[in-house]
């Protein structure tokens, strides 16, 4: 597949404070991202996700590197039609409308008057703001706005969807739905770019990830290849059994009610506890395998450094 | 077309700005004083309302100019707004004409409304539609666009308060560098004068838009002084918004 965002040895640094002191925030980035993929891109704060978007986007000019998308130079107005952003915390112009301040990226995008208008009643109903459109958008709430911003983002059919903290500021119900509409740009064969630090749900969509630490990409690969399947413990809960007969098969155990808790670290283990529940007529309430999650190797990572 | 979409939109954003209205009232009051204030002039009171009402359209639309130009780039930047512009399939230069020309637009039409008003007041005076006034007023509307330019150039760079410092001392200093050719006459030779000169050549000159006193008092001028001042105007505006250009290019948007 063709890399339809490059991104080689970005370097960036910033002057701060009253006596300028240079704080160095890329130190020589590097990735690339597949068409058709939803990549994550994770990091905790201040680790630089935000600057290297930026700097894909021309916001920021960086001090050193190479930035390629769909292989034209990141700045160029053709590269630009392909690319929609939504912002971290999105601003707009609050005294526009939605359906005006949609209107109004259409024209940069010098979309036809009614295709425009088409287009923007469209990606109203697809982020569910088609009853708020012609109220301004100072009145809007943070995800409301949230909304908005995508739906701007999504105003030119981007072929790159690049996605800056996108779930922040959305109740469940808004995430979820966020969630959908990311894999359905997927399916549409649309390249997603997605920084996030909620990874859970970047767990969910991603297909690759990089992890960014202090301005470094510190590992990056298919989701499946950095996450290892092996189970690490099983979580079981039941009831019926007393508590006594338990001991010394399971890691933990804490008991609430009639129910108990336990952490099994062996198979073994838990083929007895189960024989055991099976022979005294109790009952399992649930049993979850525990494996290794993306937070697990995120927590490990950063800590490490 | 995109330059028009964003200078349309910044037509719309500072038509809603409360300062525009409050310095359009108090243009509107000095007008309307300027009736009253003939009515205790012995002499020719026509040429006092025309005197205090091309002086208020000059300063008050000065005054617009100024305070809105500040805050033209200034306030994208601090309201992030301009992230979510510039990554669009724009050109940086296309976002800051946009935004130069949304505000001459606003410019214009309040400076098309003192004047209503004030050929109005006029007319109230003498019974007769005095069209020569116009040719003052374009010329402050030329001055206008050159000092728009000049609080745009701040603003890509300073904050509010500074630009409007800037801005108004470029105001001040266009309208009073004649003082600087009086002392070019009256200095010895030496480096004094020299450096008098140097200066001379490079403080703008706003007294090239002042024609208040020939349309008032009915003289005439040279078409070749219309075409020195249009060039003028014309030339001096495009050198700032390059200036402008090249300092907005430049700047990274944290």
């Amino acid at each position: 597949m063709a890399a339809v965002l490059k991104v080689e040895d970005l370097h960036k640094s910033f002057k701060l404070g009253f006596i300028p002191k240079i704080k160095k925030i890329l130190k020589g980035i590097s990735f690339s991202v597949e068409e058709g993929e939803i990549y994550g891109y994770l990091g905790p704060n201040g680790a630089g996700k935000t600057t290297t978007i930026k700097c894909i986007l021309g916001l920021v000019h960086p001090e050193r590197g190479k930035i390629e998308v769909f292989g034209l130079h990141h700045l160029s107005l053709q590269a630009k039609e392909k690319i929609g952003y939504l912002p971290e915390n999105p601003y707009f112009y609050d005294y526009l409308t939605a359906s005006e301040f949609l209107n109004f990226c259409g024209q940069l995008f010098l979309m036809e008057k009614k295709k425009k208008e088409e287009r923007v009643k469209e990606l109203l109903q697809l982020v569910g703001l088609e009853n708020a459109s012609d109220l301004q958008l100072r009145k809007f709430s943070r995800g409301m706005l949230q909304r908005v911003g995508l739906a701007q983002a999504l105003l030119s059919s981007p072929s790159l969807v690049i996605l800056d903290e996108p779930l922040g500021g959305l109740d469940p119900l808004g995430r979820k739905e966020l969630r959908d509409i990311i894999l359905r740009l997927k399916k549409e064969g649309r390249t997603v770019f997605l920084s996030s630090h909620i990874l859970q749900d970047i767990e969910m969509v991603c297909d690759r990830v990089a992890i960014l630490v202090n301005g470094e990409v510190i590992s990056q690969g298919a989701l499946h290849q950095l996450v290892s399947e092996k189970i690490h413990f099983t979580e079981v809960i039941l009831s019926g059994i007393d508590t006594e007969e338990l001991k010394g098969l399971a890691e933990s155990s804490s008991a609430k009610g009639e129910r108990t808790l336990l952490k099994i670290l062996s198979e073994e283990n838990l083929e007895k506890i189960l024989e055991l529940v099976h022979s005294k007529k109790g009952k399992i309430h649930s049993l979850v395998p525990r494996t290794e999650t993306l937070e697990d190797i995120f927590v490990e990572i950063v800590k490490q450094r | 077309m995109k330059i028009g979409a964003i200078a349309l939109n910044t037509f719309k954003e500072a038509i809603r700005d409360r300062i525009l209205y409050l310095l359009f009232f108090f243009a509107a009051v000095c007008i309307i004083f300027s009736r009253i204030l003939a009515l205790l002039t012995v002499g020719d009171r026509v040429k006092i309302i025309k005197d205090v009402g091309l002086a208020s359209l000059s300063l008050f639309g000065a005054l617009m100019a100024i305070l809105m130009g500040v805050g033209l780039v200034f306030k994208e930047i601090d309201k992030r707004t301009i992230h979510t512009l510039l990554v669009k399939p724009i050109h940086r230069y296309q976002f800051l004409l946009g935004k130069y020309f949304g505000l001459v637009l606003t410019l214009l039409v309040m400076l098309l409304g003192m004047s209503i008003i004030f050929l109005a007041v006029i007319f109230a005076h003498t019974f007769k539609l005095e069209w020569q006034l116009l040719v003052a007023i374009l010329f402050i509307f030329f001055e206008l666009c050159l000092v728009t330019s000049v609080a745009l150039l701040f603003s890509c760079f300073s904050t509010p308060i500074l630009s409007s410092l800037f801005s108004l001392s470029f105001y001040l200093i266009g309208h009073f560098s004649w003082g600087l050719e009086t002392l070019i006459k009256k200095v010895k030779p030496g480096l004094g004068k020299t450096l008098a000169q140097l200066l001379y050549h490079f403080v703008p000159d706003l007294e090239n838009f002042n024609f208040k006193m020939e349309v008032v008092q009915k003289l005439p001028i040279p078409p070749k002084i219309f075409l020195f001042s249009t060039l003028y105007g014309i030339f001096y505006t495009v050198f700032v918004l390059t200036l402008a250009l090249l300092v907005f290019r430049k700047r990274d948007f944290i």
